[in-house]
């Protein structure tokens, strides 16, 4: 491609011993050959717009078109993060500011918290920031505290979120109900506990009705709460966190608020706090003045500084800003209820053919094993590629870590019960050739363009990059 | 009722009775009166008529007229069609981490495409699938630099984009890391103070090339003095202008970040950007995030898996590299596809196109009375000029010309009021960087 001309006379070159020595090797092609490479690339993937994609923890839900459009006017694309930190550049990026602090003030409703910073760029991004938060909190009190609780069942993030912020981490077994085993709780907690992470409902999509008292005892301890909102889904106009008693909160808005995953991101990780540590969020907050205009205030001497670039993933925020407003009140609370309802329909549907993990009402995600199946040879993997032939993304799989051959299904609102029979019929046939089959399931999937890849030899010879003369 | 939830009352009904519960509401038992929430005052639902125009007005109140010449790590660059056209394909947009490979190998194939484009960019041996943004990366820089020498001291140069040195403040305040700062000298890396600032406990040195004056260097001397030392030696790089100046590899440096929002990505008020991350071999395995590496199937086919997953928070918990789980996948794949629009001769035209204008620009600016280039170092695309009077008052008096005219330096460099950034990228027209002149004449 051609880049834009030359329109001006050439000045003399960059001096030779700051000049780039070795040519690019990028392809040479056509556009339609790019085009036609990714296009062909592109339907190599399942997606959420192609195919069921249960995929546990992710919360794969559809993801509104109407957003994406939104999210793409030049109004919003073309403005430069600088122009409001420019004297008078603020009033040239209203409509930004606008969008950042009418989310602020949605998200606070939404989970009962005081105050939300919109910058951290991903969930695990906003644990650590909540995890420095906490730092700061206890710091400022000439605290000084060393570790943090986490269960054996979260995600791993938390625990490498809560080490990377200097913390040491203390992890807790789950009891034989599949909640957090409270005995072992109470012995973790003293004056050295800074926080407790916690995912509600837990990565096994139960909810724990002692979540208050668990939140007193950190408290009594001195100990913070942290609300890892990857499953708040569940949880839309049902419990708050704020109400419970958490203290720090993030959110996934490409999870409960419908932004798209893209592959693995760019996603968008919103902290909240309670009010006791409004004054340690990230610079800068939007501020709304009395006239109705917004501006960047960057005067809180408390605060733990920067913690990225600018303002959050701005194009992120918009579309889950977009999501919000078009379901409203009634539009979320229904969101939840319905993630339920499918998740407990899955739930009981299931329970004849596998193993469950523990066999409690789930909220909008179940956790079966394939233990059954394990004694005919098939395993969890082999079952999820066993579904990748039946035309469904697989679940979640050896995970959370407690659940032997775990299967970690979250079938979210916006599936409809055809698509849900559907995968039971799959994974009813699938169950069957476990007892009479199970090699076939073993040589799965043979419908894909690849059959299954070695993963030891690319870890053994890592082969990152081309190398050849051009570009594959 | 949004649209997006599908069940009918006779779906729900029957969904219900499987269960064994007689209402939604009961489904929801287990969370006690006490915890209910004690508000939920949020508006009612809106049409996605009425949602879309708000936002409509909303984007309106963005001053989108103006003429940028604002730079300072965030470029106003040219984005091709396609690249717009393959990346909103929803093959690439609702699917997730390529966690399951047989059906994941566009995805898996395309971070490594993606990979080899940042490693033939920064010349060095291997990449990752990509981190947050510019600064993230170099956070993650600093940290692998710690754990592979054992050490705990940074140098780093202050003419690294001030946004970037805070948030690394900010993310190791809690760490047992000491940061020195070596000033700049005439706007340039100061070698007596790399030189002097260098020592047996320092784990890296960070660099910025082109820096936060848009002068362009080569460090190799610096990242020699950091090897003879014992440190390794980190330089944050500006992706386009590697199409023309001496590239990170090409100096000896052992870990190149950078920003590669100038790929194909738009400035989007701050996001979603694109951090990346190459290295030398030798500390592939303490790199953060994602890589997507090449294996073979059963039988024998050429496929792609995600690799060196041991690293990783999903399996290490803890004791990972990383906490990062998502990153920025969709815009890897959106500075992929932009790479392999422009090919190698694009690429180094584009690079061409911004130096000659920047140079283009420089010349204008300076032939009027009272404007003086800040440094006669050489430049790539964005140069520091010197103004008769506050930098800061002029730009926003050029905002009344339609102009957004470049950064004022003062505002991240004590001493330095009188001082604006200029930015030029390949989108200045020649009519353009007149009128702005004209304009920016009349306002001094």
């Amino acid at each position: 491609m051609v880049p834009p001309s030359r329109d001006v006379p050439s000045a003399a070159p960059l001096p030779e011993r700051v000049r780039r020595r070795t040519q690019l090797k990028f392809p040479e092609v056509s556009e339609l050959d790019v085009v036609r490479h990714y296009t062909g690339l592109s339907r190599l993937n399942f997606c959420v717009d192609t195919h069921f994609y249960p995929l546990g923890s992710c919360t794969m839900k559809y993801n509104p078109k109407f957003a994406e459009r939104v999210a793409s006017l030049d109004g919003f694309t073309r403005c430069h993060p600088l122009l409001p930190q420019l004297m008078g550049g603020g009033m040239l990026a209203q409509g930004c500011l606008e969008v950042l602090y009418e989310l602020e003030q949605l998200l606070k409703e939404i989970t009962g918290m005081a105050a939300f910073t919109l910058q951290p760029l991903a969930g695990a991004h906003g644990e650590l920031t909540g995890a420095m938060l906490i730092a700061a909190y206890h710091k400022a009190r000439g605290d000084r505290r060393k570790y943090v609780i986490v269960p054996d069942s979260s995600h791993g993030t938390n625990p490498a979120s809560a080490a990377i912020a200097g913390y040491e981490v203390v992890v807790i077994p789950t009891g034989r109900d599949g909640s957090m085993d409270i005995d072992a709780y109470r012995r973790s907690l003293s004056p050295s506990a800074a926080a407790v992470m916690l995912t509600c409902p837990d990565t096994l999509g139960l909810f724990d009705d002692r979540i208050a008292e668990i939140a007193r005892m950190a408290h009594e301890a001195g100990a913070l709460m942290y609300y890892d909102g990857a499953n708040l889904n569940a949880m839309l106009g049902k419990c708050r966190p704020g109400d419970i008693g958490f203290d720090v909160v993030h959110l996934n808005l490409h999870k409960t608020f419908s932004t798209p995953h893209g592959g693995g991101g760019p996603g968008a990780g919103p902290v909240g706090v309670c009010e006791k540590l409004v004054r340690f969020l990230p610079i800068s907050r939007v501020i709304r003045r009395p006239d109705g205009t917004f501006f960047l205030n960057y005067d809180y001497p408390d605060s733990i500084g920067y913690i990225a670039p600018f303002y959050g993933n701005f194009g992120v925020l918009l579309k889950a800003f977009a999501y919000i407003l078009l379901l409203g009140r009634q539009g979320l609370i229904e969101v939840s209820e319905r993630a339920v309802l499918n998740a407990n329909y899955l739930r009981q549907r299931l329970k004849p053919l596998y193993d469950i993990a523990f066999d409690r009402p789930c909220m909008h995600e179940c956790v079966f094993s394939a233990a059954r199946q394990a004694r005919q040879g098939v395993r969890a993997i082999d079952i999820a590629k066993a579904l990748i032939d039946r035309g469904c993304h697989p679940p979640t799989v050896y995970f959370p870590l407690i659940v032997k051959e775990a299967l970690m299904i979250e079938p979210t609102e916006t599936e409809s019960k055809e698509t849900l029979d559907a995968f039971v019929e799959a994974m009813a046939e699938i169950a069957r050739l476990a007892e009479t089959a199970p090699s076939v399931l073993r040589d799965a999937p043979v419908t894909t363009p690849v059959r299954r890849l070695d993963e030891a030899k690319a870890a053994r010879e890592p082969d990152l990059r081309w190398r050849g003369e051009s570009m594959p | 009722m949004s649209g997006y939830v599908p069940h009918t009352p006779d779906d729900i009904r029957e969904m219900l009775e499987a269960v064994g519960v007689a209402s939604i509401e009961d489904l929801f038992s287990v969370i006690p009166p006490a915890l209910r929430p004690r508000s939920f005052n949020l508006p009612e639902g809106k049409t996605e008529f009425e949602v879309t125009e708000y936002l409509a007005r909303l984007a309106r109140k963005n001053a989108t007229h103006l003429v940028n010449f604002v730079g300072g790590g965030f470029y106003d660059h040219f984005i091709p069609a396609a690249v717009d056209a393959i990346a909103s394909r929803a093959e690439w947009v609702t699917s997730y981490t390529p966690y399951q490979p047989e059906c994941s190998q566009g995805w898996l194939q395309a971070l490594y495409e993606y990979q080899t484009f940042i490693c033939e960019l920064t010349g060095m041996d291997v990449a990752n699938a990509s981190l947050y943004d510019g600064g993230t990366a170099l956070y993650e820089a600093s940290l692998m630099a710690i754990r592979a020498t054992g050490r705990n001291r940074i140098v780093m140069d202050s003419g690294v984009n001030l946004i970037y040195r805070t948030m690394l403040r900010t993310y190791t305040s809690n760490l047992s890391i000491e940061f020195v700062e070596v000033p700049v000298e005439g706007m340039r890396t100061s070698r007596d103070g790399f030189f002097s600032k260098i020592d047996d406990r320092t784990a890296a040195v960070i660099l910025q090339n082109p820096n936060f004056f848009g002068t362009v260097d080569d460090h190799t001397d610096i990242v020699e003095e950091a090897h003879r030392r014992g440190a390794l030696a980190i330089q944050s790089v500006y992706p386009v202008a590697l199409g023309m100046v001496k590239s990170p590899g090409e100096m000896g440096a052992d870990i190149a970040t950078g920003e590669g929002q100038s790929l194909g990505i738009p400035l989007s008020f701050g996001g979603p950007y694109l951090g990346f991350m190459a290295c030398r071999q030798e500390l592939v395995r303490q790199m953060p995030g994602r890589i997507a590496g090449a294996t073979v199937d059963r039988e024998g086919r050429r496929g792609f898996v995600l690799t060196l997953q041991t690293r990783e928070q999903h399996i290490r918990r803890e004791k990972a590299t990383s906490n990062i789980c998502s990153n920025e996948s969709l815009c890897a794949l959106r500075a992929a596809v932009f790479c392999a629009l422009m090919g190698a001769r694009g690429f180094a035209e584009l690079a061409q196109v911004n130096y000659h204008k920047a140079e283009f620009a420089k010349r204008v600016l300076t032939s009027i009375a009272g404007v003086s280039l800040a440094c006669d170092a050489p430049t790539f695309n964005e140069f520091a000029v010197r103004l008769p009077r506050n930098a800061d008052e002029v730009v926003y008096r050029m905002f009344d010309r339609t102009f957004a005219c470049g950064f004022p330096l003062g505002r991240f460099y004590r001493g330095m009021d009188n001082f604006l950034l200029v930015a030029v990228t390949e989108k200045r027209t020649r009519e353009e960087i007149l009128t702005m002149a004209s304009a920016l004449e009349a306002v001094l």
